[in-house]
């Protein structure tokens, strides 16, 4: 008998096994399935959901990928033979209930259990993104998950730039922009997906140049266009959130009642001079207590122009929506990446004369015509309408 | 006896408190603040905050705290020595 071969019997003796189907069944309790074959093996397919950590870095990462030292790890290998070897040593980190799952890979597939064919990072996207792989909360599989993500900025203005931006580095695989404006030069003292040479663009142009060359590995969908009743299931759907980017009321609504509708959580932020504001309204999230709120629970009417002026009217420090679209894209990131705490049921504001974050309590209103009875969407209005009459009265 | 609050009053309001960040008013709910804050001289503020049949305007949250009184009593909410009111208008800029 080959020393390899004495040494796998040996394994055998001590590390317990488990068949692919009690694997399976177990995977979908407490158990932690962890395939610790090579990138170029999980690319043909690996068990749907499993971990994906390979040999030659396991035990250096595992503890990040799997903090729980006594929850079940069922450790798979193509065959069952690097298996074990993995699973004696995770043993001997500490994990307490480590078994081999029998047959490996070729099993689970003879067995007919699900499998996934997770998308591989290229040397280059490991390269570009691994200042965030690093992150125990992201790695590779969270990477991944960010590249198969479609995120809908509307507005490439102020607080589109900065969200844009950052969405764009960091990976986030489909982005759509939405605006019917063209370049001006009095929005680059805020708007810096833009430039000089190019006033006089539709924004969403230049838009997607400046994005491109930032990380011309992502889509960049351009919908030139304003987004109103008739256009906005159209234009939303397929995205998996949306970052309110607007600078007018109307939008706001339409926005949040689209979104409504199509279950989606929507990424709010707003601004006025030297102040901001920022939460998450996803009342359809799957409930995991109390409902929350949407933006009509916060603010049931708009307020009356003279008392909402727009940037163009009152001004605005072109900073400001820098530091509250990149809020809104780090709420994005955390939605897409299911991790932390996001602002849903918070309004958090920031003063940037007192560097001052402030946090309030966001509540559903228990009778909220679009929230309140989520299967019954009441439909679209007339948003200019709606706006224009706001009265002081 | 009514208790002393500070009232936080937004960029976008403060044009109607004399140009101040904050208001110190005496009052043991918020109605009480309200009709305080006229009082004091700022009916204005007091009109962009609710509307003729005192109701809290629909564009305007009022936190006691981090609270909103529309979550609390609303008007009949409370107050009590220390608190923090703040004014938290719709706005719309981006």
């Amino acid at each position: 008998m080959s020393g390899r071969e004495q040494r796998l019997a040996e394994l055998r003796e001590h590390v317990p096994q488990v068949a692919p189907e009690e694997a399976y069944r177990l995977a979908q309790g407490s158990a932690t399935l962890l395939d610790v074959r090579d990138p170029e093996e999980w690319a043909a397919g690996s068990p749907r959901g499993a971990v994906r950590l390979g040999r030659s870095f396991l035990e250096l990462k595992v503890e990040d990928a799997i903090p729980g030292m006594h929850d079940p790890v069922l450790v798979l290998c193509a065959s069952g033979s690097r298996s074990l070897f993995a699973a004696e040593s995770l043993l001997q980190l500490g994990y307490q209930d480590v078994r081999s799952v029998a047959g490996g890979y070729a099993a689970w597939k003879r067995a007919g259990l699900p499998s996934e064919h997770p998308r591989m990072l290229s040397a280059q996207e490991r390269n570009r993104y691994a200042r965030q792989m690093r992150i125990p909360e992201i790695g590779e599989q969270g990477q991944e998950k960010l590249l198969a993500s479609r995120v809908l900025l509307v507005g490439a203005g102020a607080l589109g730039s900065p969200a844009a931006l950052y969405l764009a580095a960091a990976g986030v695989g489909t982005l759509g922009i939405v605006d019917a404006d063209t370049v001006e030069l009095s929005n680059l003292q805020r708007q810096i997906l833009h430039t000089t040479e190019r006033v006089g663009m539709p924004k969403t142009e230049s838009a997607w140049q400046t994005l491109n060359a930032l990380n011309p590995s992502i889509q960049i969908n351009t919908h030139q266009l304003r987004l109103d009743s008739a256009n906005a299931e159209e234009v939303v759907r397929g995205y998996d959130l949306v970052i309110d980017g607007t600078d007018n009321f109307p939008a706001r609504y339409l926005l949040n009642d689209v979104c409504l509708k199509l279950k989606l959580p929507y990424v709010y932020g707003s601004i006025y001079r030297f102040e901001g504001q920022v939460s998450v309204f996803w009342p359809t999230a799957a409930p995991t207590g109390a409902p929350t709120p949407c933006y009509r629970c916060l603010y049931p009417a708009p307020a009356p122009p003279e008392l909402a002026p727009s940037c163009a009217e009152a001004g605005v420090l072109g900073v400001l929506p820098g530091v509250i679209g990149t809020l809104q894209a780090v709420e994005a990131l955390k939605l897409l990446l299911q991790l932390g705490e996001t602002l849903i049921g918070r309004l958090l504001c920031y003063d940037a004369t007192t560097a001052t974050f402030r946090e309030f309590k966001t509540t559903a209103d228990p009778q909220c015509p679009y929230c309140s009875k989520l299967e019954a969407f009441p439909g679209y209005i007339d948003y200019d309408a709606f706006c224009r009459d706001a009265q002081v009265a | 006896m009514s208790a002393e609050v500070t009232v936080r009053i937004p960029e976008a309001l403060r044009q109607f408190a004399g140009g101040s960040r904050e208001l110190r008013i005496a009052a043991s709910s918020i109605e009480e603040l309200m009709t305080g804050t006229a009082a004091a001289g700022y009916g204005a503020l007091v009109n962009h905050i609710c509307a003729r049949d005192g109701q809290l305007r629909p564009f305007v949250n009022l936190y006691v705290g981090d609270a909103s009184i529309r979550a609390l009593d609303g008007l009949r909410t409370n107050l009590k020595t220390g608190d923090v009111v703040t004014i938290l208008p719709s706005i719309a800029g981006g």
